[in-house]
């Protein structure tokens, strides 16, 4: 039996540009156009004025699903969760939602700096739909949760930025909706927290919670969300589950440095360079998220202008605290593969073999430079590109510490 | 399964006898559908939007809660230099001082919540864009914070009154009801500008001649006496006008304004509702333009 939690029908969202760009109507413009309006034959509105930030959009959401929503920046993602949230109306359509909504668009909703971070939780709690018992209740499990310690009676225009937003963070973790909306939030905030947050997103979805979930971040979408909704200029490009169309979205963004590909401009002068990095996947394809039991291969795309005897690249793999996890030179293969190499464009691929980094999410450092010797004007692309690794062929999974996923070998011998 | 695709899985028992609440978005409510409903289940938010705004109004202030009582008496002993010398600006057996006080603390009542209204939207344009709450609890709450303030006015008159020798009959018993009207008044003004204020900010320099100008046009340091018997329907028509007459009737005795009252209090609930109308209305394009 479905059981339906959101149902929409034909939402569509127009904005006139000119109030966009001007949204500080005059009220003589006002009156003098509702003048000059009755003398016209009809108003009719301008193509040219107008923009859809959504058109047609239909789906239904089962009661207790989560629910990812990607498309690329202005694609209507943000739009879609404030109507569906109330904030703003759609032009034409509908939508049912069975249960009490929540909504979180931004970290920290309703926050004055004059008030401590005590009130604080008690104002934007209430903002965000809690009943004063209910805060009452969870106001120790907020705080504790938040972790800012003595400064809680301190006026939150004194914190830092880090722990303001683990403050907003804490009172939308205690929110009980049955529906929750969540725009991209966890783009804040430290590496650690986020992770928590995430810990804590995923205890409520599997509580039974319905969840629709905006995120540039595929990695989260992937762990998160079993569906996607993928939104394209303001219409449902495709939907389905997350694993078939997140590679399709990513295959279709392209050089997002997010999205497993980055060109890099080019410059005359150096006499080598990097001019794309590319992250595949086992199977080859562009994909910033791999299986830790398949090996993830780094492209580079390499111009030479000059043969350049003792030329050799390194990469490192950094966990996105800048802690290096692994690096490697191309000189580790002997003989090293880029030492003279000819001047033209030669595709570089350096691949991290299975089972050997961990799950977690990682970024790629990538340079070329010569050994001791040979200085020439070479080129350092620092940073080039992340890519996050699952764990999901074995028991302990994406819940595995440390930083291997190298498989031991157990075994058992009879004892004497 | 959780996304279907489309809208053709349509089944009949889709909400699935869920005992939730159902929320249609997008549905057209009729003219006089106000919400009051939903206004009234978020109460508790109007609670801490009142106390946030008491928390902050007197933070950082040397003097806090007094300044609720510093701008009524400046104004008190200013007007009784000035106007107070004319003839027959008061009525006579009532101290001057004591009359204009007993009018000022009503209205600065008034022009507070008023001002404080016709700001709340736009004071709130970061949660507006940002999370979902019945929008006419801002205007709303924006006048709670001020009821504190004219509970301590009210004191100061009440010692005023002791040392005039000045004692209230029965009639004190409709003072809330004056109080009352000043408010709905306050609100159903400050609601229209509210609404009008998010997309024309013109109301922000609007605001402050209005409430000046009001308070010559209503009987606040002069009794409305004044006023040729022929116009006092006009007069009337101002809802501040039963509300000053009423409020030093039930506190400082005098002739009864009966029709004054009724006039005033019949302006002031259609000012109100046609309010609540408009801002309905309107609500549906805040977050877009605001």
């Amino acid at each position: 039996m479905t059981d339906i939690a959101i149902k929409a029908t034909g939402l569509s969202k127009r904005y006139k540009i000119g109030l966009r760009k001007d949204p500080y109507g005059r009220l003589t413009e006002a009156l003098w156009s509702s003048v000059t309006r009755s003398f016209r034959h009809k108003s009719e509105p301008r193509p040219s004025d107008e923009f859809w930030a959504l058109r047609d959009v239909s789906f239904e959401v089962t009661r207790g699903s989560v629910v990812g929503i990607i498309g690329r920046n202005g694609a209507g993602k943000s739009t879609l969760l404030k109507i569906l949230s109330r904030i703003t109306e759609p032009t034409t359509g509908r939508a049912e939602l069975h249960g009490r909504v929540g909504s979180l668009l931004e970290v920290g909703t309703g926050f004055h700096p004059e008030l401590s971070g005590r009130e604080n939780v008690l104002l934007s709690g209430a903002i965000l739909g809690m009943k004063r018992a209910e805060i009452a209740r969870k106001f120790d499990e907020i705080l504790a949760f938040a972790d800012i310690g003595q400064f809680i009676d301190t006026p939150v225009k004194r914190y830092s930025s880090g722990m303001q937003v683990r403050l907003g963070f804490a009172v939308a973790a205690f929110l009980e909706p049955e529906i929750l909306f969540i725009d991209e939030v966890l783009a804040v905030g430290d590496v650690a927290f986020q992770e928590k947050c995430l810990g804590k997103m995923n205890e409520v979805a599997g509580r039974g919670r319905t969840v629709m979930f905006v995120s540039h971040n595929m990695g989260a979408i992937t762990t998160l969300c079993p569906m996607s909704i993928w939104l394209d200029e303001g219409k449902v490009r495709a939907m389905g589950k997350s694993v078939e169309i997140v590679p399709q979205y990513v295959r279709d963004a392209g050089r997002d440095l997010s999205l497993g590909e980055v060109t890099i401009d080019s410059d005359e002068r150096r006499e080598a360079e990097v001019t794309r990095v590319r992250i595949l996947s086992a199977s080859g394809e562009v994909m910033p998220i791999g299986e830790c039991s398949d090996s993830l291969t780094i492209e580079m795309l390499v111009n030479v202008r000059r043969r350049l005897p003792g030329l050799y690249a390194y990469l490192e793999v950094r966990l996105p605290d800048s802690t290096t996890v692994l690096m490697s030179d191309s000189t580790d293969t002997d003989p090293n593969p880029l030492d003279g190499l000819s001047v033209g464009r030669h595709v570089v691929t350096a691949t991290i073999p299975a089972r050997s980094l961990g799950p977690g999410k990682y970024d790629v450092y990538v340079n070329l430079t010569g050994i001791a010797g040979h200085e020439f004007n070479v080129h350092s692309p620092d940073v080039v590109g992340s890519f996050r690794l699952h764990d999901s062929k074995t028991l302990r999974g994406d819940a595995r510490p440390g930083f291997f996923s190298t498989l031991m070998e157990w075994r058992t011998t009879e004892a004497r | 399964m959780a996304v279907h695709a489309g809208v053709e899985h349509e089944t009949a028992e889709s909400p699935g006898g869920h005992r939730g609440p159902v929320v249609v978005i997008g549905a057209r409510h009729g003219l006089l559908e106000l919400g009051l409903a939903e206004l009234w289940s978020r109460r508790e938010l109007m609670y801490f939007f009142v106390w946030r705004d008491l928390k902050i109004r007197y933070r950082q202030t040397v003097f806090g809660a007094a300044w609720a009582v510093v701008q009524p008496v400046l104004l008190m002993l200013i007007f009784t230099a000035t106007v107070g010398r004319l003839p027959n600006v008061g009525p006579a057996g009532v101290p001057y001082p004591l009359f204009a006080f007993a009018g000022l603390v009503p209205w600065t009542l008034f022009s507070a919540s008023l001002v404080g209204a016709s700001n709340s939207m736009v004071n709130a344009a970061g949660i507006i864009t940002k999370v979902y709450f019945p929008r006419l609890l801002l205007p709303f709450s924006a006048v709670g914070s001020f009821l504190i303030d004219f509970v301590i006015a009210m004191v100061v008159l009440g010692l005023l009154m002791l040392y005039f020798g000045v004692m209230p009959s029965v009639a004190i018993v409709w003072l809330p009801l004056f109080t009352l009207v000043a408010l709905v008044t306050a609100l159903g003004v400050g609601t229209w500008l509210a609404a009008i204020n998010v997309r024309y900010r013109d109301v922000k320099y609007a605001v402050p001649f209005l409430v000046q100008a009001w308070m010559f046009a209503s009987p606040v340091i002069y009794t409305s006496e004044l006023i040729p018997k022929e116009w006092q329907w006009l007069y009337a028509l101002n809802p501040m006008t039963g509300v000053l007459e009423g409020f030093r009737w039930a506190l400082l005795g005098g002739q009864r304004p009966d029709e004054l009252i009724f006039v005033s209090a019949a302006a002031s609930v259609l000012v109100f509702m046609s309010s609540l109308v408009y801002f309905r209305h309107a609500e549906q394009t805040f977050a877009d333009v605001i």
